[in-house]
């Protein structure tokens, strides 16, 4: 498989009234022909200026960005212009032209890229009929919920057969039922036309439900990277952890106490680890907080435990689980 | 009232209307790309450029604050050179075009800056070259907005017209000047003031009713 993009140490640094403010820290990743690709971080994390990188809407302050193995910032105006026919991107607020018709912006980068008007609007037409909005062709964008929208933006999108789409938080604005159905859009493109996608998220439900790989931004810095079933039953950095496991809310009740955080795959999902071990140990354990998700069809779970004070009683369980094969640490 | 201020009233309304309109015409002819030009090459805009936007912005400053009074006045010798004299409701045109252009230029300029910036990032990322995307993005978006601005233009270069008449213009200004200012015949400035009160309207409304149609918002 080669690679849609290839970054290599990238750096990103703005300057404003003199002061320096540097965005992205020596960012080295790739993205995969067919993958779907999360970007994930906290908002002001970077992810939004890396993703314009890739399509040289932000300039890169040094280190290069590579579109298969074309450097982006080698290109002069109209190569550049040439190559964006390539790379579609479609955005958290939609922005699409509202003085025109939801066909006329469908059109659009057809339009651009100088395709004779019948063409472009049988087109147009058939990239509506993808999203399932062929009847609002003539209808202008306001009269359109978010979600209908941000499917006229993807109609949009697709439209000059790009090779990759990049989304901007393009599920940020709309409700999680509509949020979900988009994303069902975008993995059915992702394998009926075999499209490259970069998603950019603030949220960790997008990257579960559709993502291969993941990649982690903090503070302008490439975290971790790695297939999602990797990061998220076993995150290496601290940015990753906190994405995937949230806060524990509680405290040991007794000063003494100690609380551990198991974390198994679907293969140690249908044992009944808790119940074994007070059978097998007669030790017992208070449950915190539990809960498990599915990421690309495999159970991931997670639970936080609060273990008796003794310490010994602590390592017998500790090692119960270690044996187990599952992942315990301790929750500070 | 005679019957001859009457009929001189009558024509005065079509001068009145002859002055604005090729007034109002030529000032966009002009005053729209110069707008478009404002906008296009200042900070952070498609064609940013520091040297040609300082170079517009200070013409256009300059000629705005002028008062109208004065430039009637110092370009009559450009007025003569252009339609070979200064006298006459043809004369006016060129004070009152050239008067409009800036305010024509500033208005366009707000009006382009007010379309949502994620639109012009959506062209871009489409492969749209700076000007398609002024032309096919930018304008299209900003139309209602600047039909709107076009109705206040219009009304103003109509005001405009009126002093045209101090220095020899036609129109309506000339008639309230002369017979109601002048002559003292209250009657007349009444008839004008109101004459022209209407036809501000008239062209407000119009315009607001264009903005709203073209509005799909």
């Amino acid at each position: 498989m080669s690679n849609v993009f290839e970054l290599t140490n990238v750096f990103k640094t703005y300057k404003n009234d003199g002061k320096e403010f540097t965005a992205l820290k020596d960012v080295s990743l790739d993205v995969r022909e067919g993958e779907i690709f999360g970007i994930i971080g906290m908002s002001g994390a970077g992810k939004s200026t890396l993703v314009r990188t890739l399509n040289r809407l932000e300039e890169v302050t040094s280190g290069t960005v590579k579109f298969y193995d074309k450097d982006l910032s080698s290109l002069k105006a109209r190569e550049l212009r040439e190559v964006r026919h390539s790379i579609s991107m479609i955005f958290q607020g939609f922005n699409l032209v509202n003085q025109r018709t939801v066909l006329a912006n469908v059109e659009q980068p057809l339009r651009i890229a100088g395709v004779p008007r019948k063409e472009r609007k049988e087109k147009a037409r058939q990239m509506l009929e993808i999203v399932g909005l062929s009847e609002k062709a003539d209808v202008f964008p306001a009269r359109l919920s978010g979600g209908q929208k941000q499917r006229v933006a993807i109609a949009r999108a697709l439209a000059a057969d790009p090779k990759v789409l990049l989304c901007d938080e393009a599920t940020s604005a709309l409700d999680p039922k509509i949020t979900g159905e988009i994303l069902d859009l975008l993995k059915k493109i992702n394998q009926e036309r075999k499209l490259t996608i970069v998603i950019i998220t603030h949220e960790m439900a997008v990257v579960e439900k559709i993502c291969d790989r993941v990649a982690i931004i903090d503070d302008g810095n490439l975290a971790e990277v790695g297939a999602v079933k990797d990061v998220f039953s076993n995150p290496q950095s601290k940015a990753a952890k906190k994405l995937v496991f949230p806060a524990n809310p509680f405290d040991p009740s007794e000063p003494s106490g100690k609380v551990i955080r198991l974390v198994f795959d679907g293969t140690q999902s249908s044992v009944p680890f808790i119940a074994n071990l007070v059978e097998q140990t007669g030790l017992k354990v208070n449950i915190l907080s539990a809960n498990t998700k599915s990421v690309g069809g495999i159970g991931f779970g997670q639970m936080i435990l609060e273990l008796p004070g003794s310490e010994n009683d602590q390592k017998t369980i500790i090692d119960f689980f270690t044996k187990g094969g599952l992942s315990v640490s301790e929750v500070v | 009232m005679s019957d001859y201020i009457r009929e001189a009233i009558f024509s005065g309304i079509f001068e009145t209307l002859e002055m604005t309109f090729f007034a109002s015409l030529f000032s966009y002819i002009v005053g729209l790309p110069l707008g478009v030009l404002l906008y296009a090459t200042s900070k952070g805009r498609l064609l940013e450029n520091k040297g040609i936007n300082g170079v517009i912005g200070f013409i256009v400053n300059v000629t705005r604050s002028l008062p109208f009074l004065i430039l009637l006045v110092l370009l009559i010798p450009f007025t003569r050179f252009v339609v070979g004299t200064s006298i006459g409701t043809v004369a006016s045109i060129v004070p009152l075009t050239v008067g409009a252009i800036p305010i024509v230029a500033r208005m366009v300029e707000s009006s382009l800056n007010e379309v949502n910036p994620g639109i012009i990032e959506a062209a871009t990322s489409m492969g749209a070259s700076p000007v398609y995307t002024i032309i096919h993005f930018i304008i299209p978006e900003a139309t209602p907005s600047l039909l709107q601005g076009g109705a206040i233009n219009v009304a103003t270069v109509l005001g405009y017209s009126a002093m045209a008449g101090v220095i020899g213009g036609g129109g309506l200004g000339a008639i309230a000047l002369q017979y109601g200012y002048y002559r003292y015949q209250k009657d007349v400035l009444w008839t004008t003031v109101a004459l022209l009160v209407i036809m501000v309207m008239l062209i407000q409304e119009i315009g607001i009713r264009m903005s709203k149609k073209t509005r799909k918002t």
